[in-house]
C-alpha cells in the first residue's frame, strides 16, 4: 500500500466538509483520465467581496483523492476568488505534508476543480490545460505525454537527452526501458531508428558561452533566469527553488517544498549547478543557503 | 478481535508444520545437495520427498516431471520462452486478457519481438469462448498459455478441454495454475496439459519456490543454464529448504481439499451472501458457478476501491482491490475491464480471498463493518445522494476529464 502521511490519513478518515454546500453558487466538477478519480467542489461566494464562504466536496476516488479535497476545502475557506486562484496543487500537496509521486495527480485534481468551480462562478468556461499520461518516472514524478511531447518538440534521440530536458530518468534509473521504448515509438512515427549511440542533441535553452566576463548583475539576472526555467520540473516533484545571494561564481540556493529534506536535494542541487554552468559557460558553483551563515560567521571574524 | 487475513489469493500465510520440516535444511543439513558429506546426506532425500509430495497433490505420471524454480513468474516465464526457444519457426502464441501480468508482459514483450499474441477476449461473466479458440489453433502457433483459476474473480477455465484441443492440433499447452493448485484437486497425467506452473506461497508453503510441471517428452530448453541440478533443466543450487517446506504444504493441501471445498467455500459464500444482502448497489463479479471456492470478488458501486481498502484496514480486516489506485500503476484492473464492468463500479471492486485458516467467527466480523464503510463512502460520492444513486448517475455527474 501507498506510504500515506499521517495528514493524508487525518483527512481521509475525518474528512472535513464532506458534501454539497446547499445554495452554493460556484460549481467546479473535474475528473483524472489516469485514474478515473473524480471530484465535484461546490462553494458559496460572497457576490460583494468575492469571499468564499462555504466549500464542500464529493469525490469519487482513493485516499489520497478525498484527503485532497478535504484539504483544498479547508485551505480555501475565507480566501477571495483571487487568492484561491493562486492556491496550487504544490500548496494542496503541502499542506497533506507530501503525497506520493504517483499520487500528485489527486492535487491537480484539487486545483483544477477550484479553476473549474470559480470560472464556473464568473460564467466562463473552464477548459484543461495539460494532459497526463502513464507515470514514466517515478523519481521525478514524468509521465509518458510529457517525455512524448519533449521528444517531439526538441527532437531528442536518447536516453540522456530525455533526462537533460526533463529529468526523467535521472535518479534510480529504472524507467530507461521505458524511455527507450517511447524514443522507439516516436522515432518510428518520424521515420527514423533509435539508436542508443546517438549523439546527444543541444542541451535545453543552452546559449553560447560569453566571451567577455559576465558582470555580477549579469551574472544574478543570468542564474535568475536559469533557476526561473527549471522551476516547473520542480514544482512537478513537489519540490521549488530560490535564490538567496550570489557572492562571486557562488550561488545559495533554498530548497524548499519536497525538495526540503529530501534524499534527492543534493542531487538537484548537482543538476541546477550543471545546468547553470551549461548556460552561462563559466564555473558556477550551487550551495544550499544554509551554509551561508557559516560563511558569514567566518568574515565577520576576519 | 485480532486482525482478520482474506488476501489469501495475494499470498498465505506459511503453515508451521512447513516451518517445523524446513528448520533443520537451514541449522543441520545445509550441505549442498551436491556434495559427497554428512552436512548434505540426507537433503537429496529429502527433495526427493518433495518431488513426490508435489506429484501427488498434481497428480502427475513421474516425480521427475517437476522442476522446481523460484516463483510462479519464472515458471511461466520458463515455460513461454522455453516453447518459443524449441520451436523457432512459430511465431504465434495464443492466451487469454485476464492472465497474470507474468504472462501478459513477457506476451507485450515477445510482440515487439515480432510474435503474434492471441489475446482471447471474455464475456462479462469472465468466461472464454471456445469456438473462437479453436479457430486460433493452427501450425503457426508455439504454445498455448491459459490460466486455470483467475486470481482476482476465481473463474476457473476449462484448461483440461482446451489442452486437449492444442494437443489434437499439435499445439503445446502451459497453464498458470498458481491460484488453483491446492483449491481444486487435479489429476495431470489425465489431462494433455504439457506445462503448469504454480507457486508455493499461495498454498501456505514461503515466498520464492515454485514449480514448472513439465510433461515427460514435451521438448523443452532450460530458461537458467549453469549446473546439473534439477537433471539440467533449471540450474542453481537447490533451495532446499523451501524445496522440502513446500512439500510439506502440498502433503497438507491434499489433505485439506476436501474441507477447502466444504468449510471453506461456506465461509465464502455466507460473506457474499451477508453483502449482497445487506449492501444495495453491489454485484459479484466473475463466474458465480464456475469459481474458486475460497473468492469472491464483489464491486461495490458508486465508491473506489482504495478508499474501501484503508477503512477495512482501520478496522482490522485485510482484502485487496481492482480498482486502478492501489495497483502502484494507475491503471484500472485489466480483468475488469475485460469483463466490461461499467467505470462506476470497477473501481469500487474488492476481493475476499479465503483460506483453512479464516473462521465463521471472522465472517461476522466482516458482515458487522463492511455495510457502515460502504455508506461512508457513499455520503462522500457525487454519484450518490441519500439513500441511493443520484437519478441517471453518468449525466447527473458529468466531469471534465484531463
Amino acid at each position: 500500500m501507498w506510504d500515506y502521511s499521517d495528514k493524508v490519513k487525518e483527512h481521509f478518515f475525518n474528512p472535513k466538509n464532506a458534501g454539497a454546500v446547499i445554495d452554493a453558487n460556484a460549481t467546479g466538477e473535474v475528473g483524472s483520465i489516469s485514474c478515473g478519480d473524480a471530484l465535484r467542489l461546490t462553494l458559496k461566494v460572497d457576490d460583494d467581496s468575492e469571499v468564499i464562504l462555504e466549500a464542500g466536496f464529493q469525490t469519487f476516488g482513493c485516499g489520497s483523492a478525498i484527503a485532497s479535497s478535504s484539504v483544498l476545502t479547508e485551505i480555501i475557506k475565507g480566501m477571495t476568488l483571487d487568492e484561491a486562484l493562486k492556491v496550487t496543487n504544490q500548496d494542496i500537496a503541502d499542506q497533506l505534508e507530501g503525497l506520493p509521486p504517483e499520487k500528485m495527480h489527486c492535487s491537480v485534481m484539487g486545483r483544477e476543480a477550484l479553476q473549474a468551480a470559480i470560472a464556473n462562478y464568473r460564467g466562463e468556461e473552464w477548459k484543461d490545460d495539460h494532459e497526463e499520461g502513464a507515470l514514466i518516472c517515478k523519481c521525478f514524478a514524468i509521465d509518458a505525454v510529457m517525455i512524448e511531447e519533449m521528444v517531439w518538440a526538441n527532437k531528442l534521440r536518447t536516453v540522456e537527452d530525455v533526462t537533460n530536458f526533463t529529468k526523467a530518468g535521472g535518479g534510480c534509473a529504472s524507467c530507461h526501458e521505458d524511455i527507450e521504448a517511447i524514443l522507439e515509438k516516436v522515432l518510428a512515427e518520424k521515420g527514423e531508428k533509435f539508436d542508443p549511440n546517438a549523439a546527444p542533441v543541444a542541451q535545453p535553452a543552452k546559449v553560447t558561452a560569453a566571451k567577455a566576463p559576465l558582470t555580477n548583475l549579469q551574472r544574478i539576472k543570468k542564474i535568475e533566469e536559469v533557476l526561473e526555467s527549471l522551476r516547473p520540473a520542480l514544482l512537478a516533484d513537489g519540490g521549488d527553488v530560490e535564490l538567496v545571494e550570489v557572492i562571486g561564481n557562488t550561488a545559495y540556493v533554498n530548497m524548499t517544498g519536497a525538495c526540503n529534506g529530501c534524499q534527492m536535494a543534493a542531487m538537484t542541487i548537482g543538476g541546477i549547478q550543471q545546468r547553470l554552468m551549461e548556460v552561462m559557460g563559466e564555473f558556477i558553483k550551487v550551495v544550499p543557503a544554509s551554509e551561508m551563515s557559516k560563511l558569514v560567521n567566518i568574515e565577520a571574524v576576519s | 478481535m485480532t486482525d482478520i487475513y482474506l488476501d489469501n489469493n495475494a499470498t498465505t500465510k506459511v503453515d508451521p508444520a512447513v516451518v517445523d520440516v524446513m528448520i533443520p535444511y537451514f541449522l543441520e543439513q545445509y550441505g549442498n545437495p551436491s556434495s559427497i558429506h554428512k552436512f548434505a546426506d540426507g537433503v537429496a532425500r529429502g527433495l526427493k520427498q518433495a518431488r513426490q509430495q508435489v506429484q501427488a497433490l498434481i497428480g502427475c505420471e513421474h516425480d521427475s516431471e517437476i522442476i522446481f524454480t523460484s516463483c510462479g513468474t519464472e515458471s511461466n516465464s520458463t515455460a513461454i520462452l522455453s516453447a518459443i526457444k524449441a520451436q523457432p519457426n512459430k511465431k504465434e502464441i495464443i492466451t487469454t486478457m485476464v492472465e497474470h501480468p507474468a504472462i501478459l508482459s513477457l506476451c507485450d514483450y515477445l510482440e515487439k519481438e515480432g510474435y503474434t499474441i492471441h489475446r482471447m477476449p471474455v464475456d462479462k461473466a469472465g468466461r472464454l469462448n471456445l469456438e473462437s479458440y479453436k479457430k486460433l489453433l493452427s501450425d503457426e502457433v508455439a504454445i498455448v498459455s491459459v490460466m486455470w483459476a483467475n486470481n482476482e474473480t476465481g473463474t476457473i477455465f476449462p484448461v483440461a478441454e482446451m489442452a486437449a484441443l492444442a494437443n489434437a492440433a499439435g499445439v503445446m499447452f502451459h497453464t498458470d495454475a498458481v491460484q488453483a493448485v491446492g483449491k481444486i484437486p487435479m489429476m495431470l497425467q489425465d489431462t494433455k496439459i504439457d506445462m503448469l506452473s504454480l507457486s508455493g506461497h499461495k498454498l501456505h508453503a514461503p515466498k520464492g519456490i515454485g514449480v514448472l510441471y513439465l510433461r515427460r517428452g514435451t521438448r523443452y530448453r532450460p530458461l537458467l543454464r549453469g549446473g546439473h541440478q534439477e537433471r539440467g533443466r533449471r540450474a542453481g543450487t537447490e533451495n532446499s529448504a523451501s524445496i522440502v517446506g513446500l512439500g510439506k504444504a502440498c502433503e497438507l493441501a491434499l489433505e485439506y481439499i476436501e474441507y477447502e471445498n466444504t468449510k471453506v467455500k461456506a465461509m465464502r459464500d455466507r460473506l457474499e451472501r451477508g453483502i449482497t444482502e445487506e449492501i444495495p448497489h453491489c454485484f459479484v463479479t466473475g463466474d458465480m458457478y464456475n469459481r474458486l471456492p475460497n473468492t469472491t470478488d464483489i464491486a461495490f458501486e458508486y465508491i473506489e476501491g482504495e478508499s474501501i481498502l484503508m477503512l477495512l484496514n482501520k478496522a482490522g480486516i485485510a482484502a485487496s482491490s481492482g480498482s486502478a489506485c492501489t495497483s502502484g500503476s494507475l491503471e484500472p484492473s485489466h480483468v475488469m475491464r475485460a469483463m466490461d464492468i461499467p467505470y462506476t463500479a470497477a473501481h469500487g471492486t474488492i476481493r475476499f480471498s479465503f483460506s483453512r485458516y479464516n473462521s465463521m467467527a471472522e465472517v461476522d466480523e466482516v458482515l458487522k463493518v463492511m455495510p457502515g464503510i460502504v455508506a461512508t463512502l457513499r455520503k462522500l460520492s457525487p454519484y450518490w445522494d441519500g439513500n441511493g444513486p443520484v437519478a441517471d448517475p453518468e449525466k447527473a455527474f458529468a466531469p471534465t476529464y484531463a
